[in-house]
């Protein structure tokens, strides 16, 4: 029996926690709230002071002019092209990888992935220079194929480190009837281990788009014409030194954040669970 | 291949090698892209780092002069340092404020699962964009961080040039990568605290032990492996800082590492002898004592943590 006083003790503690709770995810929301704001002010308003969270005078100026005036048009189809492609491969040939690593034992498996793990660990801007230099000998430079192939290959080593932990975990018995049935290596991937793997094949595809979607460092070391830009360097590209549009820059960034935004909301489970917290890490 | 590896794969019959034909098959794509754009670039840039190159000239050996060089070098040790003290300040800050979230949001209130969401939006933001936007909040005039310290609060007289002020400009843009960071520590904390055993916390009150001996006895050793954990994986992502130091610095003060090399990190160095000067043997070089310096950080980390666990 709870007497009353510590039960009353209690709910004021849970309200101020809630109230805790509540007050730091504004702190946390204050540079999104300022982004959109920002966004539908015309420029005269961008840095009026007070700095209004409502815009007196709001407009879709900013998004037009980003859309069609700036080419962000363009851009977001490059940034499509170049994160489907690259997710595609890094996907499929890291479940392929994964697979062989998870389920069968040949010469050459540990030293194979050790190798993959190394270079994992190694930071990306040690393969930066080698890669640039790469690149530029195979004609890749400046063409989104160089992003394509360098993103699936960003992309590859943990997929396939992901990947090996879901067919790593599926009963054994599934691949013996398998094999009863006299299927090869192929048809048991294909048909047992990929319909198995589905909720991490979704994982690993949701991450590698992201990865790829906000990718900058190489892009924006690859890229030299303005028609081959992807969003991240496309929108940095808007910051001027002097007299920045910073409406026009910020509805650019919500162009460029609304399909993370949405897919964010649809699959929020897959970010916040827990389950694959070393993927996400940006 | 080994010379026994060798002598073992000869003695492999056909029906193994009928077998083991698929298995090579499924790796064989991955493997060759794998090898192409990452196992041999990093094999080339590592015996780059020994010569003298600018991509126009043949690549002339200079032994370990890159490296001796580096460690000459006083802009490399002031970026280093530069890097080492961004990574104590961001890792420390994520630490703590995720810690707190994790603890606050694990608790049984109302709209917790939506302030987790509102607490993990930085994580999901890419890095230009909440540049950007931090760009935006320290403008030097009339930005909202000047315009709430001057205007509302009256802490300063004038407002500052955040990120172009050399005392100020590399912790603004620590305070940037704590706050995009949050979210994540969060969610790994919470993971961690969903594997504690009730049993545990109900022993602890039968004990008669108060809400801080609980957390300090029961919920903080819980939490080792966790922090951990996170203390590797943010302290790697601390020393790479790049993104946010390249575009902030550029646009506050027209010079990546401005102003006065006050944000110079080993990665805007890297970058700016590698892709403005040309300078690409030095550049390697100093990826791979950056890639020493991670390894050692973390491996003493590691050392630690295992020490203090007894």
């Amino acid at each position: 029996m709870i007497r009353p006083g510590i039960r009353r003790r209690r709910a004021i503690g849970r309200w101020l926690l809630f109230g805790t709770a509540v007050a730091v995810g504004l702190v946390m929301l204050i540079p999104f709230a300022l982004m959109v704001s920002t966004a539908f002010k015309p420029h005269a308003y961008v840095l009026e002071t007070p700095p209004r969270l409502i815009p007196s005078q709001p407009t879709l100026d900013n998004f037009v002019d980003a859309w069609t005036g700036q080419d962000f048009g363009r851009y977001f189809v490059n940034s499509v092209i170049v994160s489907v492609c690259s997710t595609a491969i890094a996907v499929a040939l890291g479940s392929m990888l994964a697979f062989a690593f998870a389920r069968y034992s040949f010469p050459g498996r540990r030293v194979l992935f050790g190798a993959l793990l190394f270079t994992m660990m190694v930071p990306g801007m040690v393969l930066l220079i080698p890669q640039f230099v790469l690149a530029k000998n195979l004609g890749l430079l400046n063409s989104l194929q160089g992003l394509v192939i360098v993103y699936a290959t960003m992309n590859l080593g943990l997929n396939t480190f992901l990947m090996r932990g879901f067919f790593s975990s599926m009963p054994q018995e599934m691949f013996d009837a398998a094999e009863v049935d006299g299927a090869g290596v192929w048809a048991t991937f294909w048909r047992v281990g990929v319909p198995l793997a589905r909720p991490g094949i979704a994982t690993v595809t949701l991450f590698s788009f992201l990865a790829a979607w906000d990718e900058f460092t190489w892009a924006i070391v690859s890229l030299s014409d303005k028609e081959l830009y992807t969003l991240p360097i496309a929108v940095r590209s808007l910051q001027r030194a002097q007299a920045t549009e910073w409406g026009l820059v910020f509805a650019a960034s919500l162009i460029a954040l609304a399909p993370v935004l949405l897919l964010f909301v649809a699959l929020q489970k897959q970010f916040v669970s827990g389950a694959f917290v070393g993927a996400t890490k940006g | 291949m080994t010379v026994a590896g060798g002598a073992r794969m000869a003695r492999i019959s056909r029906t193994r090698l009928r077998r083991l034909l698929p298995i090579y098959g499924l790796l064989l794509p991955g493997m060759v892209l794998y090898a192409a754009w990452a196992a041999w670039p990093l094999l080339n840039s590592f015996v780059l780092s020994f010569t003298d190159w600018s991509l126009t000239r043949t690549p002339t050996p200079v032994g370990l002069g890159n490296y001796t060089r580096a460690l000459g070098d006083p802009l490399f040790w002031r970026a280093l340092w530069s890097t080492v003290g961004y990574t104590a300040v961001t890792v420390a800050g994520q630490l703590l404020l995720g810690l707190g979230a994790a603890l606050l949001l694990n608790r049984q209130i109302p709209g917790r699962s939506v302030l987790r969401l509102v607490y993990y939006l930085p994580v999901i933001t890419s890095w230009v964009i909440v540049s950007l936007v931090f760009l935006y909040i320290y403008n030097g005039q009339s930005g909202p961080l000047n315009w709430l310290l001057v205007d509302v609060l009256g802490v300063i007289d004038k407002p500052i040039a955040w990120l172009a002020e050399p005392a100020t400009a590399l912790w603004a843009i620590a305070v940037l990568g704590i706050w995009k960071g949050i979210g994540w520590t969060m969610v790994v904390f919470l993971a961690g605290l969903q594997g504690v055993p009730p049993e545990l916390y109900e022993a602890a009150e039968m004990d008669g032990a108060g809400s801080w001996a609980r957390f300090r006895h029961v919920t903080l050793p819980q939490l080792r492996p966790t922090s951990t954990f996170l203390l590797v994986v943010l302290t790697i992502g601390g020393l790479n800082a790049f993104i946010s130091i390249f575009v902030m610095s550029s646009a506050a003060t027209g010079t990546v590492g401005g102003p006065l090399n006050s944000t110079e990190v080993v990665l805007t160095y890297l970058w700016k002898q590698s892709f403005a000067s040309l300078d690409l043997g030095y550049g390697a070089a100093i990826s791979f004592l950056l890639a020493a310096v991670i390894g050692v950080i973390s491996l003493v980390e590691l050392r630690l943590a295992r020490e203090q666990a007894g």
